[in-house]
């Protein structure tokens, strides 16, 4: 593609702007037909339906895999959302098995990443400087980046032998649910820290100011004023993080532990922090990296399990831009 | 007015007096500088985070190693280091130690009669396209002499396969025992002190290992974590983010053109179907951020239901003829990537292209040129350094995704650099998920070192997005 | 704090900056208590400068800087040991922009008192009805005390900052332009407002409108701008007190010719 060098030198004279009004008269008017013009407008056309393809291909592919595991015959729907274990080679299908360990690291994961991330973003927001804030924002991007396979090496062995060398070796196992959540915690506090500070940034200067003029200090300004007025964007951001951590994958698959947990029954097992416990990601992973055969209720199942994975992010998502959009049309 | 006919009420005192006001004030100041503690520490947190999470790498990245070994490898090859040594020297070591073996690497890998003619056929016979020295062209191989079989091996055996061969069959190293970095350093004398109680000294060492070397960048994937190195997962990532990219770029960047330049092109209110299009062009908005939204690992899915499987004829390459390989390829990854990092590309796409001054698009349509014509030579251009941000951020992305990787098919063992998109592959990510799995601390060690190796990647690639937007943005300026 | 003399505020050499830019210099003006006093003058002058460092509002702005001496009652308002949460508690504000919380009309008004530790229902019932019936917006909201601040209008909104402000019982209460974004019926009753006011509270206020300093103030600060070209043709502006007369000398008979033409509307 070749640039213009002259691009920053164009001053549009003030007839340009007669010459616009022709503009439109003569695109609409007399438009002669651009062969090439079309094919590309074609083609910008394409490359805008395809995320809906992409949609519509998740939605089939996990919809007509799931259905294929559900008339299998080994489950029905009942049994999928009440049977205490996810046991492929039993035949036992219990999707809350594997939820359970999903809310327990998700559970984990938000314990750390929201106090310590609204912490981090009314800090940003209301106490650093501007020198302060440029320096700490770009190192909190760099926490972002971090790909999840990494946070996974360091649940893994960094997290796992700090807890077990505070709660005991015998407290906690080597996979265990309570490091994967910490470490999760960890990965998503960037996230809603800076969509927490967009938030608290948002509030318009002027509420502040009223708080100061009754004589407000500043925590009582940031706690009565700032905080419930940016509310909806900070639980935007708690919402976004909560999908992050159900559909993050690496760092449980290499921290919690493979073999779901026994949700009742005799040796129920599963809500225990310290113990192993797979998650809804963490199972998918494990199936799939072996050799899957096709047409196996293995492979059918993994589907069935995405399914949930994605009605379950897709409702957090959703609920989250319900509520960045209601918080927009209040300040605008 | 009805409100000016309620009297103005005289001042009544409920506010605290002075003392009282001042001893709640003190308390008031106290409360903020205690909260103040606990947002500075929440920050404080999130950095000491980065740095146990840096430290952490690099700790396990080089430490002391005992090993275990049959023939000291100092006399094997020169120092005992086996990765710096040439092919020369391993090829030296081989015929020496093994000269017998030296002839089945030979007849294995090279030769090219039957392995009845082995003994009898001459060398120029057996290894017509490889190279060998002239004086052993009409030798069979018995009668060659140690120069001689050296040089062979020297010339045309790979380095991975001698130094695995030499690690194995000869000196037979083992690592016992791995430290980390920091006990390494800080705790020295207590390691050399067990190693002097525990170990024989004859058959073991107490030596200190950089785990990231320039070998480890090098060599190929091997079980053993001494000879393991990344070439095969790099090569392989490299290609994947390549082809994602070239994919997920035109198509990116031409579906953010259509959102911001053409979707109101169609906005016409009054027909039914400009009202279709408007609902219809929102409707592709919403649906890019929520696909932003979708977990990796749903893309993983996607990729092996549609790519792995239902395209495998295209995806394993057999419509062009290729048939060693089945729907687990390059390329099927390499579509996954792109349908995963394309939202990015798109949204930060679209916020350049909108960023733009209307009048640079007006000026343009004012000197009569056509909407593309405009979009190419004004909007692009001055969209591009945000375009490219967004790219080079999906970019970093791909080449760090793994779920979806494992999901799609990255193989575990790949002894083949791939070559082509129909390869089969494996990648960085997979790489060091893989080590990371094992319970041995050699391989947490590897691991660690192609973390470094990774983080470094992306270092450089966002640097260099740094670099390009300020290039472009100066040549903008210009 | 002790307060003694006429005078509510004096104000001896100060000088504004915000960064390196100077804003005003060398203001020396004394506000007598319980008046309205009036400050008026060209767009940029400095009037909300000055009137923002009456309650150490511009400490708000990391960039602004005073020299000079603001006394309150004989106190310097920027001695090292005042607290400028208890400098607010004393002097409250009201602004341009009606700015309520987003919170109930009752919540708005309770704010300041619950800050100053009143607690129980029934006080702060009583707190709020005593100033909505201050700012005179009791009538007009006390069925619905619940109602959210926001959903009044504009005029309200400022009646309602207006209660906001005096139900801490300030002794003083700044306002900058206080009725500029409002119709003119709400400006009338924010202006009979301020005369009931004055019985109980100094008043200093910000104003574009001449008739309204007329109408309303007892006291004049006209500010003008004076400017500098320094070398390389950047034009340095800052603001000055260019006269201060209690109101009816200031329009009828203004003492320099400046302020004269800004009077009759030949600038600014
Ligand atoms: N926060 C700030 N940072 C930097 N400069 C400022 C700031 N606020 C005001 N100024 C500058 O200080 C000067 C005086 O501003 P001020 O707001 O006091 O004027 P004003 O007389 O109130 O004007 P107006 O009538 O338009 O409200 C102006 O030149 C303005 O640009
Ligand atoms: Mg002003």
């Amino acid at each position: 593609m070749s640039l213009p060098t002259e691009v920053g030198t164009i001053n549009a004279p003030s007839a340009v702007f007669d010459m616009r009004a022709q503009r439109d008269a003569r695109t609409t008017i007399f438009r002669r037909p651009r062969p090439a013009e079309t094919l590309i407008q074609f083609f910008l056309f394409f490359c805008g339906v395809l995320s809906i393809f992409t949609t519509l291909g998740i939605l089939y592919v996990l919809g007509s895999e799931a259905l294929l595991f559900f008339q299998s015959g080994l489950v029905d729907l009942g049994e999928f959302l009440t049977a205490p274990v996810w046991q492929p080679q039993a035949e036992e299908f219990g999707i809350m098995s594997l939820v359970s360990a999903t809310l327990m690291t998700t559970l984990f994961a938000m314990i750390v990443a929201i106090p310590l991330g609204l912490g981090a973003a009314i800090y940003l927001a209301e106490y650093a400087k501007d020198r302060t804030r440029a320096i700490l924002k770009p190192i909190l991007e760099i926490l972002a980046g971090i790909p999840t396979v990494v946070y996974g090496y360091f649940a893994l062995t960094f997290m796992t032998p700090l807890l077990r060398g505070i709660f005991g070796q015998d407290t906690v196992s080597i996979y265990n649910v309570a490091s994967a959540g910490l470490v999760m915690g960890i990965m998503i506090l960037p996230t809603i820290t800076s969509m927490s500070e967009d938030a608290l940034s948002a509030v318009p200067r002027n509420l502040r100011e009223a708080s100061y003029g009754l004589s407000a200090t500043k925590l009582e300004t940031i706690l009565k004023v700032v905080l419930p007025a940016g509310l909806s964007g900070i639980i935007a951001a708690f919402i976004v993080g909560i999908s992050r951590a159900v559909g993050e994958t690496m760092i449980v698959a290499l921290a919690a532990g493979a073999g779901p947990c026994k949700l009742y029954g005799d040796g129920a097992n599963c809500f225990q922090p310290f113990d192993a416990a797979e998650t809804m990601t963490g199972h998918i992973v494990r199936i799939s990296g072996g050799d899957l055969s096709y047409n196996s209720i293995d492979y059918n199942s993994l589907f069935a399990i995405g399914l949930t994975l994605f009605l379950f992010t897709l409702v957090l998502n959703l609920i989250s831009r319900s509520i960045t959009n209601r918080f927009r049309e209040v300040y605008q | 007015m009805s409100a000016m006919t309620t009297p103005a009420p005289e001042n009544k005192p409920y506010m605290p007096d002075e003392a009282a006001f001042r001893r709640g004030l003190a308390g008031r100041h106290r409360r903020g500088r205690v909260w103040k503690i606990f947002f500075i520490l929440s920050i404080v947190m999130a950095l000491l985070s980065l740095v146990a999470l840096f430290l952490n790498v690099v700790n396990s990245a080089a430490g002391l190693i005992i090993v275990e070994y049959n023939v000291d490898p100092a006399d094997v090859v020169p120092n005992g280091d086996i990765d710096a040594a040439s092919p020369e020297q391993l090829a030296a070591a081989i015929v020496a130690y093994e000269p017998n073996r030296a002839l089945v690497m030979i007849r294995d890998n090279l030769s090219s009669v039957a392995s009845d003619q082995f003994s009898t056929a001459t060398i120029s016979q057996q290894l017509g396209s490889y190279t060998y020295p002239e004086s052993a062209a009409d030798k069979t191989p018995r009668d060659l002499t140690p120069e001689e079989r050296s040089a062979i091996l020297a010339q045309n055996i790979s380095v991975d396969v001698m130094k695995q061969f030499i690690i194995d069959e000869i000196v037979g190293l083992n690592v016992l025992e791995t430290y980390s970095l920091y006990e390494s350093i800080f705790n020295r004398a207590a390691v050399e002190e067990h190693f002097a109680a525990e170990f024989d000294q004859e058959t073991t060492r107490l030596e200190f290992r950089m785990w990231l070397r320039p070998s480890f960048l090098t060599s190929g994937q091997s079980s053993d974590p001494v000879l393991a190195g990344i070439r095969t997962a790099l090569i392989g990532t490299l290609w994947i983010v390549a082809i994602t990219v070239l994919v997920a770029f035109p198509i990116g960047v031409g579906a953010a053109i259509y959102l911001e330049e053409y979707a109101s092109l169609f906005g016409n209110e009054n027909t039914l179907s400009g009202k279709f299009m408007k609902w219809f062009n929102r409707f592709i908005e919403t649906n890019v951020r929520n696909l932003a939204g979708v977990p990796s690992i749903i893309y993983g899915l996607l990729g092996l239901a549609i790519f792995v499987r239902a395209a495998s004829d295209f995806t394993s390459g057999k419509f062009l003829g290729v048939t060693d390989s089945n729907g687990r390829t390059i390329l099927s990854a390499s579509l996954t990537m792109a349908l995963l990092i394309l939202p990015v590309i798109i949204i930060n796409a679209q916020e350049a292209i909108r960023a733009i001054q209307s009048s640079i698009r007006e000026a343009s349509y004012g000197l009569g040129a056509t909407k593309w014509q405009t979009i190419w030579n004004q909007v692009l251009p001055a969209a591009m350094p945000g375009i490219l941000t967004g790219t080079i951020l999906g970019m970093s992305r791909a080449i760090g995704e793994t779920a979806p990787l494992v999901i799609v098919g990255a193989s575990t063992a790949i002894f083949v650099d791939p070559s082509s998109p129909f390869s089969s592959f494996t990648a960085l990510p997979i790489q060091i998920y893989q080590w990371t799995a094992r319970p041995q601390a050699e391989f947490r060690a590897i691991a660690a070192a192609a973390i470094i190796v990774l983080l470094v990647l992306l270092l450089v690639l966002n640097a260099s997005a740094i670099f390009l937007r300020q290039y472009f943005r100066r040549k903008l300026q210009a | 704090m002790t307060e003694n003399g006429a005078h509510a505020f004096e104000l001896r050499g100060v000088n504004i900056y915000y960064g390196s830019k100077k804003a005003v210099e060398d203001v020396n003006l004394s506000i007598p208590r319980q008046k309205i006093t009036a400050f008026i003058g060209p767009s940029g002058c400095g009037k909300s400068t000055v009137l923002r460092s009456l309650n150490r509002m511009n400490d708000l702005i990391p960039s602004a800087r005073i020299e000079g001496g603001v006394f309150f009652g004989g106190q310097n308002l920027y001695a090292d040991n005042v607290d400028p949460v208890e400098v607010r508690r004393r002097i409250g504000m009201v602004f341009q922009k009606p700015n309520p919380f987003p919170k109930s009309i009752y919540d708005n008004v309770a704010y300041g008192p619950r800050l100053l530790g009143v607690r129980g229902k029934a006080v702060l019932d009583e707190i709020v009805e005593h100033s909505l019936k201050g700012a005179f917006l009791w009538d007009e909201v006390r069925g619905d005390l619940k109602k959210s601040g926001l959903a009044l209008s504009g005029g309200q909104q400022q009646r309602l900052c207006i209660a906001r402000t005096i139900a801490v019982e300030p002794e003083v209460i700044l306002m900058d332009e206080p009725a500029s974004a409002l119709d003119p019926i709400a400006t009338q009753a924010i202006e009979e407002l301020m005369k009931v006011l004055v019985q109980r509270f100094t008043i200093v206020i910000v104003t574009h409108n001449m008739q309204q300093a007329q109408r309303v103030s007892d006291y004049t600060a006209f500010y003008s701008i004076r400017k500098k070209e320094e070398q390389g043709g950047v034009e340095n502006r800052w603001g000055v007190l260019a006269e201060y007369a209690p109101t009816d000398r200031l329009f009828s008979n203004p003492a320099s010719e400046e302020t004269e033409r800004y009077i009759r509307g030949e600038f600014g």
